[in-house]
């Protein structure tokens, strides 16, 4: 029973924190320079979530030829850079990990 | 664009991420079971906190017998990014009435939000496809609720059977820089980009994924604080 409960307090966490700004939408008087940060979200955030995917391995930062997944990274995104096609830059990214995990 | 049209837009542009997702929700499966959590609960989790590295830790310091307040921080630290997304489409929902708001805040992941941002800032205010932009976001959010809950169903059921070292894990990182690299348009775009992928490595050892709001955060001010270029 315990569990069920502490279950929904993280559900209940976890909503409120996704509601907070889109309930409050129009109920507030956001300050200009909070306005101005929105723009920079999806890139800030998305790229904070990607980077370390690529440099970090268990934890360290490795830069040689045994981290693939940082030059498959690296051809995704000259990929994504040139020819802004999805499919085209996950394609690559994992044909090229996939070439330097065999090699 | 009619509403239907915009829904399977959203779907359509999570369907990469939910080859990313699936593994995860296969070992959140497992991980669940064993840390005695009963199948049926492992299960509710995932539509109850519908959130992936939320639900891992949640599965890890219930089997570690964590007590109830550390463990519910925990989870708001973890997903506290989640507030700069709400913050992001807060004024595209504005027009909506609260029970949509709701649902679109519950189904408001990482994934969901990366899907549906770069159609949602495509439309322009005002025009006729800013009243079913929503409905972008409600596609990306159903396709990965639904790959979510799929996925840690045959995690509970099949467990440790399935393959989870295929490095399908891949295909998020690779789909969250085929969404990004196309927004860095100008240097302040790019500042932003730098300055949030340096902190977020410099801060990953943080506990509860602190590391990554503060990055976060830090790649917004960067970007605000990047002088535009005098033409």
């Amino acid at each position: 029973m315990n569990l069920w409960w502490l279950m929904l307090v993280c559900g209940v966490i976890t909503f409120a924190i996704r509601y907070s700004f889109i309930a409050a939408e129009g109920h507030y008087q956001p300050p200009t320079w909070f306005r101005r940060l929105l723009p920079f979200v999806p890139i800030a955030a998305l790229t904070a979530l990607t980077v370390p995917e690529l440099l970090l391995v268990h934890g360290e930062i490795v830069l040689g030829g045994s981290n693939s997944r940082l030059w498959a990274g690296l051809v995704a995104i000259i990929v994504a850079a040139l020819w802004r096609n999805t499919l085209l830059t996950i394609g690559c990214g994992f044909l090229a990990l996939f070439l330097l995990q065999r090699s | 664009m009619t509403h239907t049209q915009a829904f399977s837009l959203g779907l359509r542009s999570v369907m990469p991420m939910l080859l990313g997702v699936a593994p995860f929700g296969v070992i959140y499966g497992v991980v669940a079971l064993q840390s005695g959590i009963p199948a049926l609960a492992a299960m509710a989790m995932s539509s109850i906190v519908f959130a992936g590295s939320a639900q891992f830790l949640l599965a890890q310091l219930v089997g570690a017998g964590a007590p109830l307040l550390l463990t519910a921080g925990a989870v708001g630290l973890v997903n506290l990014r989640h507030a700069l997304y709400s913050a992001s489409v807060a004024p595209v929902l504005a027009h909506l009435p609260r029970r949509w708001k709701i649902l679109l805040a519950y189904l408001l992941t990482d994934e969901a939000y990366a899907a549906a941002i770069p159609h949602l800032m495509a439309v322009e205010a005002n025009s006729p496809h800013a009243a079913q932009a929503h409905w972008i976001l409600f596609g990306s959010g159903f396709g990965l609720w639904a790959g979510w809950q799929l996925a840690t169903l045959a995690g509970v059921l099949l467990g440790a059977q399935l393959p989870s070292n295929l490095g399908l894990e891949f295909a998020l990182p690779l789909t969250f820089i085929a969404i990004v690299v196309p927004m860095i348009v100008d240097r302040a775009r790019l500042v932003a980009a730098l300055a949030a992928g340096a902190v977020a490595v410099i801060l990953a050892a943080m506990p509860y994924k602190v590391g990554l709001f503060i990055a976060a955060t830090a790649g917004l001010v960067a970007g605000v604080a990047t002088p535009r270029k005098v033409k």
